[in-house]
């Protein structure tokens, strides 16, 4: 932290406001996962926060630092994870997914305000690698009955609306994916998909609240969800992918990424330029992932390969000083 | 005398210590049984070469003597290779092209270089041996973790002894892949490291 020359204005925001504000904002979209998968949902969410809270208190106790479990970081970490996983899940992918995540990407790296990545992310990442079979092989379709279900493509196993694109993309299907009551269906959030990912609607009602309190930044959001609108766009128009930018960024995770990952503040940039080119870099990958990418989804490495170059983007965008001169 | 030989386990680790030869150290450290495959192919070839090269230091002239290391060590290699191929023709399979690749082991050619040139016949067998076995003890470590982590199993042998169950059934269905891909090789090295600098008291 650097100290200027005085006035100071002294803020109230604290760690703890912050992270439980997220929290809440977090709450819409849980209770949205509730409604559509089941109160299995609530289930899997409350191991992962568990589980990351009691890894980073026993850390902490081992290794003799101060406490700070229950800062509301932890718990923001163990949310999102449970998001990013499907209902279907055995009861301990989110107990060893909050492990990793909290012991390996963050406290081994030195804790909050040190971590390289996001780790609920880097904990997504880890569970992809280890077990690809559950968690992407057992999607369960929302249990309420939808307008546009995607029933009669697979019923087996219930795809969610990205695979079906990925390699089930008949025209007759194509024709439904681009459908108004599909596009509904994927804003209101009764589809396919991860725990927490699915409803636009309601993690935008959270992140309005975020945004409205300043916490994250309408750059990294906007530039993220409008990059990948616009780059699907454009493919679109040449008939690289044959659905249009609208499902594109309803559908997977661009709303939970956009919003509510890309925005972590210990793993973006904080120069506005640098959140700029953080959120388009993040969107450009995601798309190509998507489209050219071995996996009908691409959000979650897009981000954690933009958290990578942050410390760069932070270190060529500084902005200029006042009155200073180019050398 | 004797300080050489240890020198190479503890002190100067190839690969916890002084971090060289990582490249076989991943590559093969999937199970176990390969790890201790490499590791013992490495031992033969390191201690063979340092005997020559420090036998024959007096007559290699300076500035040719790169070339010279690698001739020698690679005769050993081809030994070990032909001899892998003829007895143990499944381990061969699984190490594959890093059988060869022994040749251009920095820990071999370091010892070579490092040391074996500069220092008596005895010195340089012990020496051998030493950072040999150092390598060895790390990368079996390093699969052993990776084993029983990533399949579940411990010194399971291809085409032969399925290994020992270290879990129960329910996790061998689902082991950690994740231990048997490139980053969990990077975590349980980075992880025995710090544990070894822990231990020699050095953090």
């Amino acid at each position: 932290m650097l100290v200027s020359s005085s006035p100071h204005i002294r803020t109230k925001e604290t760690i703890e406001s912050v992270m439980y504000a997220v929290v809440l904002a977090l709450m819409p979209a849980l209770l949205g996962a509730i409604y559509f998968f089941g109160l299995r949902a609530l289930f899997l969410t409350a191991l992962a926060v568990i589980s990351a809270v009691l890894t980073e208190y026993i850390y902490q106790k081992i290794t003799r630092r101060p406490i700070t479990a229950l800062d509301g970081s932890a718990i923001v970490t163990g949310i999102l994870l449970a998001f990013n996983i499907p209902v279907n899940s055995p009861w301990w992918l989110p107990v060893v997914g909050s492990f990793f995540a909290i012991l390996i990407v963050k406290q081994l790296f030195g804790g909050l305000g040190y971590n390289i990545f996001n780790p609920a992310l880097a904990g997504r990442a880890f569970l992809m690698a280890s077990w690809p079979s559950i968690m992407t092989g057992r999607w369960s379709a929302p249990i309420r009955p939808a307008g546009s279900t995607m029933s009669g493509i697979d019923v087996v196993t219930s795809a969610t609306p990205l695979g079906v694109l990925k390699y089930h993309a008949t025209p007759e299907v194509v024709a439904k994916l681009n459908s108004g009551p599909m596009l509904k269906a994927l804003f209101i959030g009764n589809t396919g998909g991860c725990l927490g990912e699915t409803s636009a609607l309601l993690l935008l009602l959270g992140a309005i609240f975020l945004l409205i309190k300043g916490i994250i930044d309408w750059r990294i959001s906007l530039g993220y969800i409008g990059s990948v609108f616009v780059l699907t766009g454009i493919f679109y128009l040449f008939g690289i992918t044959r659905a249009n930018p609208l499902f594109h960024i309803l559908s997977g995770g661009v709303m939970l990424g956009g919003l509510f990952m890309a925005t972590d503040m210990v793993t973006s940039p904080v120069t506005p330029l640098g959140r700029w080119i953080f959120a388009i870099g993040g969107g450009v990958i995601a798309v190509l992932i998507r489209i050219w990418g071995g996996y009908p989804e691409g959000v979650s490495y897009s981000i954690l390969l933009m958290n990578m170059v942050t410390p760069l983007l932070d270190r060529l965008t500084i902005p200029k000083r006042f009155g200073e001169v180019k050398k | 005398m004797f300080r050489h030989f240890v020198n190479g386990i503890l002190k100067e680790n190839p690969v916890l210590v002084l971090a060289i030869g990582l490249c076989p150290t991943l590559a093969v450290s999937t199970s176990a049984y390969n790890a201790l495959g490499m590791g013992v192919a490495v031992i033969f070839v390191l201690t063979m070469s340092n005997l020559i090269v420090s036998a024959a230091r007096k007559v290699i002239p300076q500035n040719l003597r790169i070339p010279i290391f690698i001739i020698i060590i690679s005769t050993f290699v081809t030994i070990t290779d032909y001899v892998m191929k003829a007895y143990l023709p499944e381990l061969a399979k699984n190490l594959g092209v890093f059988v060869p690749l022994i040749v251009v082991n920095c820990i071999i050619l370091g010892r070579a270089e490092g040391f074996a040139y500069k220092h008596s016949v005895p010195a340089a067998l012990l020496d051998g041996l030493g950072s040999g076995i150092g390598f060895t003890l790390v990368i079996f470590i390093i699969g052993s973790i990776r084993e029983i982590l990533g399949a579940g199993t411990w010194m399971s042998i291809p085409g032969g002894f399925e290994g020992f169950k270290v879990f129960g059934e329910g996790f061998l269905n689902y082991p950690v892949l994740f231990m048997i891909l490139p980053p969990g090789g990077f975590l349980v090295i980075a992880f025995l490291m710090a544990l070894s600098r822990k231990l020699t008291g050095e953090a």
